[in-house]
């Protein structure tokens, strides 16, 4: 049982926690996750780690609610145990001293993003950030993120804040300015893609890490496949970064919808019977 | 830790076993047919995925069965036991009708007789090296049933025996995995005195025994009642820890443990690399069975989604193939295939599961094999593409190659498709420990005899060093591992 001590909000949807999970906080590192169970009933799901106060024992994790599990996860309250939590899971970030990254970030893809940013900035790289989202409230994280960036850029849909535009506009503008060796993207698989796009046109090599449906974390049920310069890894072990250039991100996209149609069931289901 | 031939012959020569062997000819023992286990109505059991099909013997039925066992002089079954049990003394107190003192002799060499009596592949091991198949040529002895007959009474009952545990000798040891070969481990090593943790990556111990294997055939609740009599002997489990991740063995080392078992299983499932195999619908065996053994995907209140299918098609031949089709046939399937490359008769299922899943309405379409999938709009599975196959010259498995007849394809409705070809090694231990030494295959190499590793104070066994088999053999791996680190223990203190 891993208890929650704080819980915040950013928006209507996206909360951001601190749980106790002191072995957790201690062995973890940027790029890593974990997976949780809300209750006995609740069903596991991979969630980036954020954040990691090792001396007091507790990770930070973001959550936006999107289905039943998110939505249990984030009616719970600072007092409250999650059933069970383990990890950390996948492999570190390769972090090195490269010269200058362009760190892009989209939605509650920038609370993973943050300690590769972190990592990044401590290893000696001058760091830009573009943080992405559909309008102000969901611009999260800013602080944290210009605490290890040399350059923050906001991007926003509706233009509510920062610039009006897409992550890929901040990024090109970056790109064309000045010379960058690596690029990290972390978000919807949408928006990943397009990153990954721009990116490849520019030669920028180029790691996004993925957010693949998973149900052990241990490599042994196989449901995060993904397509990788032809060849299928799987992304609870051999990810969840990935040279972005290589990703079939299409196929990626169709994955994350493999149970779309129950999802939504049990979600409608569990509104009306809240 | 096998029985010496001197302490088997004096078990057999205490008196009461001399005087049942007196009460009855041999001529009369051999007249006797060979039990059949009552199952379950096939249409019946086909709906339900926690109804277990056979329902075990009865008293009576028990003691018929035993009194076929002509407690021979030299029991040639026990040698075809991977934990060596006490087979002719366990059978020969069933037919005294001491089924308590049956279990106990089950459990001095066997920590779970209860799930072993309903998944050991008996017909290739104890009843195969039977006096009876041996030299008689006729049915044998039905041990496996026996076996699941004396768990089963002694669970019943209420009345559980411990096995004796020596004083503790403080050492810690700790086991990786909760599955069949760290349980026989922890049994064995709690026994000798041993402080044993068994570490588990998932939230519920039991490893395949609990995500894998459906509860129509191995119920939790059996495999709970195991476990619960290891921890009362004093093993202690520890879940949702991943040795090497969540600490390192290092970490570990720091905090008393002296040796570990290796017992992570085979956890990386294949697939086979053909063309829209990545299209949702198309899933491995083991993300299938988790979802609806571990998670109970099938029940609406559990958050754990499943997809349902109408045509599915399960590609593989083994026992974990006849679990996914027969999970799917429970879950409402209209068609319910087996997609085999070879022929009945290669087929490394238990007889057993195969005439079970033909009695459920389970199609076979042996000397087939799938080539391509394809999809509806949406990326879902609609159909697939099988080449049809003939046998040609033995392989290396000595089993029949399956050689392709060309123009053969024809396509196949199918909305759910579970690959069930089997699986590699988990790659998280070797990932941990670099200097530790591996197959090109990515199983860790062990002596086979102590199962010491290149690390000396690493063991391994089960599915991590053979790559896939069943779980007595794992059970066996523990056993012998168990003995080789004590052994090691005693050296180095």
């Amino acid at each position: 049982m891993n208890k929650i001590l704080t819980k915040e909000k950013f928006s209507g949807n996206v909360f951001r926690f601190e749980v106790e999970a002191p072995l957790i906080a201690k062995s973890r590192k940027p790029g890593h996750f974990i997976i949780l169970r809300v209750d006995k009933k609740g069903e596991r799901i991979p969630l980036t780690i954020a954040s990691a106060d090792e001396e007091a024992g507790t990770i930070t994790i973001v959550v936006q609610k999107v289905g039943v599990t998110s939505a249990k996860l984030c009616s719970m309250q600072p007092g409250d145990c999650l059933a069970d939590l383990v990890g950390p899971l996948g492999k570190a970030t390769h972090i090195g001293k490269v010269g200058t990254v362009l760190a892009c970030g989209g939605g509650v893809g920038i609370a993973p993003l943050l300690p590769i940013v972190e990592g990044f900035k401590k290893a000696g790289n001058r760091v830009i950030s573009v943080l992405a989202a559909r309008s102000k409230s969901l611009v999260i994280l800013e602080k944290e993120i210009s605490q290890w960036s040399d350059e923050v850029i906001i991007m926003t849909d509706d233009g509510s804040y920062g610039k009006k535009g897409l992550v890929t506009q901040g990024a090109e503008e970056i790109i064309k300015r000045e010379k960058i060796d690596e690029c990290i993207a972390i978000g919807p698989a949408v928006m990943m893609k397009f990153t990954s796009l721009l990116t490849k046109k520019y030669n920028i090599p180029t790691q996004a890490s993925l957010n693949s449906i998973m149900v052990d974390g241990t490599g042994m049920c196989g449901a995060c496949r993904v397509t990788v310069g032809g060849r299928t890894y799987f992304t609870c072990v051999d990810g969840p970064e990935f040279d972005a250039h290589q990703i079939d991100f299409d196929e990626l996209i169709q994955r994350l919808g493999g149970y779309a149609e129950e999802e939504k069931a049990a979600f409608e289901d569990y509104m009306a019977n809240k | 830790m096998a029985f010496t031939k001197e302490y088997l012959a004096e078990q057999r020569n205490m008196e009461w076993r001399a005087e049942l062997r007196s009460q009855m000819k041999n001529k009369e023992r051999t007249e006797i047919p060979r039990v059949v286990m009552p199952e379950r109505d096939p249409m019946e059991r086909a709906k339900k995925q926690r109804v277990e099909v056979n329902t075990g013997l009865s008293e009576k039925q028990a003691i018929t069965e035993a009194k076929r066992c002509m407690d021979c002089v030299n029991p040639t079954c026990i040698d075809g036991c991977p934990v060596s049990i006490n087979i002719p003394k366990f059978i020969k107190n069933i037919e005294r009708g001491e089924f308590a003192e049956a279990a106990a002799t089950l459990k001095e060499t066997n920590s779970l007789p209860a799930v072993c009596g309903r998944v050991c592949p008996q017909e290739k091991q104890c009843e195969e090296s039977c006096f009876y198949t041996q030299k008689l040529k006729k049915p044998a002895i039905a041990i496996g049933y026996l076996e699941r007959f004396a768990a089963d009474y002694e669970q019943e009952s209420g009345k559980i025996s411990l096995p004796e545990v020596a004083p503790p000798n403080g050492i810690k040891v700790a086991a990786v995995g909760s599955g069949p070969s760290s349980l026989a481990f922890a049994g064995d090593m709690v026994k000798l005195g041993y402080d044993v943790t068994v570490f588990e990556a998932l939230h519920e111990v039991g490893g395949v025994l609990k995500y894998g294997i459906p509860e129509f055939r191995l119920p939790n609740s059996t495999v709970d009642v195991e476990i619960n009599n290891l921890a009362k002997m004093g093993v202690k489990f520890q879940k949702n820890f991943i040795v090497g991740k969540t600490a390192t063995f290092d970490d570990l080392k720091e905090q008393g443990f002296k040796a570990f078992f290796v017992g992570s299983g085979a956890g990386l499932p294949n697939f086979m690399n053909i063309p829209g195999e990545n299209y949702n619908g198309i899933l491995s065996s083991n993300e299938y069975l988790t979802r609806v053994n571990l998670m109970n995907a099938a029940d609406k209140s559990f958050d754990t989604p499943v997809l349902l299918g109408k045509n599915v098609a399960v590609i593989g031949g083994g026992n974990t193939a006849m679990d996914s089709v027969r999970t799917a046939k429970r879950l409402g399937a209209e068609r319910a295939m087996i997609v085999y490359r070879r022929s009945r008769k290669e087929m490394p299922a238990r007889v057993e599961e195969v005439k079970h899943a033909m009695e459920e309405g389970i199609e076979f379409l042996n000397l087939n094999n799938p080539v391509e999938y394809f999809a509806d709009e949406k990326g879902r599975v609609n159909r697939m593409r099988l080449q049809k196959m003939e046998l040609g010259e033995p392989d290396a498995s000595g089993r029949r190659r399956p050689v392709p007849v060309e123009n053969s394809e024809y396509d196949v409705a199918a909305d759910l498709v579970i690959v069930a070809i089997g699986v590699s090694p988990n790659p998280l231990i070797p990932s941990a420990l670099p200097e530790l030494k591996v197959s090109r295959w990515g199983t860790i190499e062990v002596d086979k005899e102590t199962m010491q590793s290149s690390i000396p104070e690493i063991f391994a066994g089960g599915d991590i060093v053979r790559g896939g088999a069943t779980v007595i053999l794992a059970m066996g791996d523990g056993r012998r591992a168990a003995a080789g680190m004590d052994e090691y223990l005693k050296g180095i203190s």
